[in-house]
């Protein structure tokens, strides 16, 4: 029997003929740190706004939410209007932006011939590629003129009887930086729907047409509802993107620091805020205000994109039953 | 009988409604880089890409500090942040159930979701408010930081992707772990890497609001990182907000050297993923 027992040298260190165990420990070390380094970053990133904004978190606390002035020479800052604006205009952009890109990730999923699916998913995507601040450009010098002259003064005149469609019409405004977010969150909302509809099995779809459903019927009662909370996942994760745009929102939305119930007027938000007097703040409150925004603003869009993933993550994992019926 | 009518009626009114959105949605696009072309290429000469910007009132001058600014930190932001997340995900995909990368992956996610003014703010008082001046790396570092997700997610997928017995064969054939990595499991998914890579400098390239905060913009040609740097993004904010008729027409001659910089990475990304590999053939 101890004939048969391997020499000790290979028990030890079995023999490798291209690279070395050394080789792997070293490996392993590096990989580690670059997958420790990334959490690490972000918990800097937390802290760094939390100092920068310090200053003014002990001033204003929880208030700076609730107060409406923003008046760098005077010192005195309140985020209010500026939330308001942020909400505001990822609510309606997503208004438009929904209904739009679900009807074409259903159009493409279920209905489109086949040949035309993968040019429809290439231009949608070709969208999410454009930069910002070309949207920015486009809107302030075509979107704007063609609101103003055209889609405005029909909205006044037809819906005039709501708040939101009265007073005078000025270019850049609240409605105008709608437009464009829901342009630039479309191709978000549209695809990651996309993914969610293919993952529907066939036999959902199948069956409900046995049963003499209509092809848009099964859609409704089959596709749609075991689909559903994947595509509300796919609505936050958009509006998440919404709430963190800043470039064309800046540039579209007039920058007024102000809450108007009409919809025609300008108005700010809490990301446009920070592009445009960040770097021309003079005073460390000045300063520490913006960062304060900036770390509303990251939690807000960490609670809204962690309540997506989980939605998402719920509908990939399987399906969790026909709710009954 | 009539219902049913009525309900293949309701069924191709929808279609219809979804074929007009199909219409809306894609007509931006076109909307766009005809706007683009339309307006932007008049302005297109060799001066343009060879001379910088000249004081306001002045005509001609060009936009090469832009160009050659936005290379720079673009350049800078792909050497951090590239093997910063390649190795991340390589770590996540190697050991998948360590706490280490659920925790990672998690992060990551929350990193993606960060948005990129709030990645300025970070670098403006990480690098900024202590070097006291705006600086070309410092927007490096703020792109470098949304670039990492980015690469990190798509090297972990493609990474999976590899089937286990390329990697068996490897360690049977007496490979290392680290040479099994790195030579076999790596290379294979090396395409989809590199295209995931082109993808996030592509989107990274057109990023404006943390070059706001960081990298802040010059009228000057600059080869140094260390000082403020103009970048394209830049350029075409600041001429669209100015207050000139012959800024506007320099910021649509810049959008569309922007623009065709991003598209032309992204289409080329997306043509290398074309060819999808097929292990079992």
């Amino acid at each position: 029997m101890a004939t048969t027992s391997l020499p000790e040298s290979a028990q030890a260190a079995p023999v490798t003929l291209h690279g070395s165990r050394a080789g792997d420990r070293l490996f392993k070390i590096v990989l580690t740190l670059a997958a420790i380094a990334i959490p690490l970053l972000m918990g800097f990133l937390v802290s760094e706004l939390y100092t920068g904004a310090h200053l003014a978190i002990s001033r204003y606390g929880v208030r700076f939410v609730a107060g409406s002035t923003w008046d760098p020479v005077a010192e005195e800052f309140g985020a209010f209007p500026l939330v308001i604006g942020t909400l505001l205009s990822s609510f309606i952009a997503l208004l438009i932006a929904v209904p739009l890109s679900l009807g074409v990730a259903i159009y493409i999923t279920e209905f489109s011939p086949k040949f035309i699916r993968q040019p429809i998913a290439f231009v949608i995507e070709l969208l999410a590629a454009i930069p910002s601040v070309v949207y920015g450009l486009w809107g302030i010098f075509v979107l704007i003129p063609i609101l103003r002259k055209a889609v405005f003064p029909f909205l006044r005149s037809v819906l005039g009887f709501l708040p939101l469609f009265q007073g005078p019409i000025y270019g850049p405004s609240m409605l105008s930086a709608s437009i464009i977010l829901a342009i630039m969150v479309m191709p978000f909302i549209m695809s990651v729907a996309r993914e969610v509809l293919l993952a529907v099995p066939g036999s959902q779809r199948e069956a409900a047409l046995a049963l003499g459903a209509t092809r848009w019927e099964a859609v409704m009662s089959a596709i749609l509802p075991y689909a559903r909370s994947g595509i509300i996942g796919a609505i936050i994760l958009g509006l998440g993107r919404a709430l963190g745009e800043t470039m064309a929102v800046t540039m579209l939305i007039g920058n007024r620091n102000e809450i108007s119930a009409s919809l025609f007027a300008p108005g700010y938000t809490m990301a446009a805020v920070i592009a445009n007097e960040f770097s021309e703040a003079a005073t460390d409150m000045h300063f520490s205000a913006l960062a304060y925004v900036a770390f509303l603003l990251f939690l807000v869009t960490v609670l809204v994109n962690a309540a997506a993933r989980l939605l998402i993550w719920r509908v990939s994992r399987g399906p969790t039953g026909g709710k009954g019926r | 009988m009539n219902r049913r009518v009525l309900r293949r009626w309701v069924s191709n009114f929808m279609v219809g409604l979804m074929v007009v959105a199909v219409i809306i949605a894609v007509l931006p696009l076109l909307f766009i880089l005809l706007n683009l072309v339309i307006k932007g290429a008049g302005s297109l000469s060799l001066g343009f890409f060879t001379r910088v910007p000249v004081p306001a009132g002045e005509t001609g001058g060009g936009v090469a500090n832009a160009i050659v600014g936005t290379l720079l930190i673009v350049g800078a932001a792909s050497l951090i942040g590239v093997p910063l997340g390649v190795a991340a995900g390589i770590y996540c995909a190697e050991y998948p159930g360590s706490r280490l990368a659920t925790v990672t992956r998690f992060v990551a996610d929350v990193m993606n979701g960060t948005p990129s003014i709030v990645v300025g703010v970070f670098a403006w008082t990480l690098i900024v408010a202590r070097q006291k001046h705006f600086s070309g790396l410092a927007g490096s570092c703020a792109l470098a930081m949304l670039m990492i997700p980015m690469v990190m997610r798509t090297t972990e997928e493609l990474i999976k992707l590899v089937p286990n017995s390329l990697r068996e064969a490897a360690l049977a054939l007496g490979y290392a772990r680290w040479r099994t990595s790195l030579g076999i499991v790596l290379r294979t998914a090396l395409p989809g890497i590199v295209t995931g890579s082109l993808l996030s400098v592509a989107r990274v390239a057109g990023e404006t609001a943390p070059l706001l905060l960081t990298a802040l913009g010059s009228q000057y040609f600059s080869l140094n990182l260390n000082q403020p740097m103009a970048a394209l993004p830049l350029t075409v904010f600041q001429y669209a907000i100015g207050p000139y008729e012959e800024w506007h027409r320099f910021a649509w001659a810049a959008a569309l050297v922007l623009i065709l910089v991003v598209l032309t990475l992204s289409v080329l990304a997306r043509l290398a993923t074309r060819r999808r590999f097929t292990f079992n053939d």
